[in-house]
């Protein structure tokens, strides 16, 4: 489903971090143009 | 030598006239000017609401943490009736006060009142600290230059002007108002808390060997940022001439990697005693203050939160910190919030051969949701001990049925201000060692988390964890 698309990763401490999103997506064929993993508190 | 937590002290110093210094607030008001400042301050709350806003009294000590489950949400709409300023091991202080304090950690003329601070009579007194004594006034004409040239902050007392505060040098940003206001303003909070512990604790100042500060700031010049040592600075205020000191940087994580090394030291037999003091951070003051503005409820991040806690050799003076039971976090493990809860929990635990369910209590991340549950950035520590929890279930020590009474046994609502490293667990200390001291709890976990990612330098997060036990 990621195939070709360009993707924006914003990830939480707490939730999911940038990294670990950005490879599941590459996993799933998409290109990540920007990854970042954001602290909410 | 065995190092034992002997007292724990946490203080709130309520400044609503410095919130518009938080980083957030500041950025701000340079882009949105007076409409903001404008909706900032109709928000900002009165004392008396502080020092009666329930998580508040969790803080200082009046009230157990698990009590504020008994309270209605939003929490700032249920005042807790018989409030006192006073805790069990803590004190809210008001901004007056608070400013007489800056001028007193001001060694460099870095901060002007127009008034002799403590003019005004009793309440403006510093108790505590002998060291505070109130300014010369200072003229206002000089004040209105510096504030006018850009090279001072204004400081105010409601809408009035009463003081300011300046930078150091020209070009120098680690010198810069801002820097030295935020600094100045942790040297102060933290060397009243440490004061407040010593007192608790039956310590003369003098008796104290070592100082580690947690606190957050980059004290230092152009050629040294962050070069340190606030604790050492800490200390002269608070007149612990014969203690020597250093500060431990790690994000949030600080106060609990603070927690190991002052117990190592200890247990090493390189002091016999060591305080650990975080002191309040400036920069967080206000930090979602634009989505409580949105909200029309006051703006409740407008406290500098602080916290010492005192280690001794183990005379049975308190209990245990465990060094066999401290979790860290290899540069080589997933920070996941998984990976983190297996490395500062499960695999410490495991490595003592305890289980997750052995621990009565954990203290994690503290930050208060009634802060940040309306600002959209969810319930901290609930999220937490879920991961702790599931953990339990992995190991298969509980059923998953049972996630939300392990929740509620071992966890507790958050009370701290989301002041970073200030809710990382530790404020729980004071409320630990009573319960200990009662002999309602045998053993807690505090554990931390630090977001190093937020500068630049690595995308990993850090965290620590060590256990406190009878």
């Amino acid at each position: 489903m990621f195939k070709g698309k360009k993707v924006i990763a914003l990830g939480e401490r707490d939730g999911v971090p940038g990294p670990a999103i950005a490879e599941c997506i590459e996993a799933a064929g998409g290109e990540v143009v920007f990854q970042k993993t954001e602290c909410f508190v | 030598m065995t190092p034992v937590l002997r007292a724990a002290a946490n203080v709130l110093v309520h400044v609503p006239d410095l919130v518009r210094y938080g980083s957030k607030c500041f950025r701000e008001i340079a882009a949105q000017g007076d409409s903001f400042s404008r909706a900032l301050s109709k928000r900002l709350r009165q004392f008396d609401e502080a020092v009666a806003y329930p998580p508040n009294q969790a803080f200082i000590g009046n009230i157990a943490p698990e009590r504020l489950r008994e309270v209605l949400l939003p929490w700032h709409a249920h005042p807790a009736g018989g409030a006192s300023a006073r805790g069990a091991f803590g004190e809210i202080l008001g901004q007056e006060t608070f400013y007489a304090l800056l001028a007193a950690a001001d060694l460099f003329g870095l901060t002007m009142f127009e008034r002799p601070l403590g003019a005004e009579g009793a309440s403006l007194a510093v108790p505590l600290m002998e060291s505070a004594v109130p300014p010369k006034a200072s003229g206002r004409e000089d004040i209105l230059r510096l504030v006018e040239s850009g090279e001072a902050l204004p400081l105010y007392r409601g809408d009035a002007l009463i003081g300011c505060a300046r930078r150091d040098h020209e070009t120098d940003e680690a010198l810069g108002a801002r820097i030295l206001l935020e600094n100045l303003a942790a040297k102060a909070s933290g060397a009243y808390v440490l004061r407040h512990l010593l007192e608790g604790a039956g310590t003369a100042p003098d008796e104290l060997e070592y100082v580690i500060s947690c606190s957050e700031e980059a004290v230092g010049d152009r050629y040294n940022r962050g070069g340190g040592n606030l604790a050492k600075a800490i200390a002269e205020m608070a007149g612990c001439v014969n203690a020597a000191g250093t500060d431990i940087k790690s994000f949030c994580a600080a106060p609990v990697v603070a927690l190991i090394h002052g117990a190592a030291l200890i247990q090493a037999g390189v002091v016999r005693n060591v305080a650990i003091v975080g002191g309040g951070s400036l920069a967080k003051l206000g930090m979602k203050a634009h989505r409580h503005i949105e909200k029309e409820m006051p703006v409740l991040e407008d406290v500098l939160g602080s916290v010492a806690f005192l280690l001794g050799t183990g005379d049975g003076d308190g209990p245990r910190v465990n060094l066999e039971i401290a979790g860290r976090h290899a540069a080589g493990q997933p920070s996941t919030p998984q990976g983190l809860a297996e490395a500062l929990v499960r695999d410490p635990l495991a490595r003592a051969g305890r289980r997750i369910c052995d621990i009565d209590k954990y203290a994690v991340e503290l930050h208060d949701p009634g802060v940040t549950l309306p600002a959209g950035a969810g319930d901290v520590p609930r999220t937490n001990y879920r991961t702790l929890a599931a953990l339990a279930v992995m190991a298969g020590e509980i059923g998953r049925e049972n996630i939300d009474s392990f929740v509620e046994e071992r966890g507790m609502p958050g009370f701290a201000p989301t002041q970073g490293h200030i809710p990382a667990g530790v404020p729980y200390l004071g409320h630990a060692l009573a319960g200990m001291r009662r002999g309602d709890l045998r053993s807690t976990m505090v554990v931390a988390k630090g977001s190093l990612f937020l500068g630049r330098m690595s995308q990993h997060s850090d965290g620590a964890s060590v256990v406190i036990e009878t």
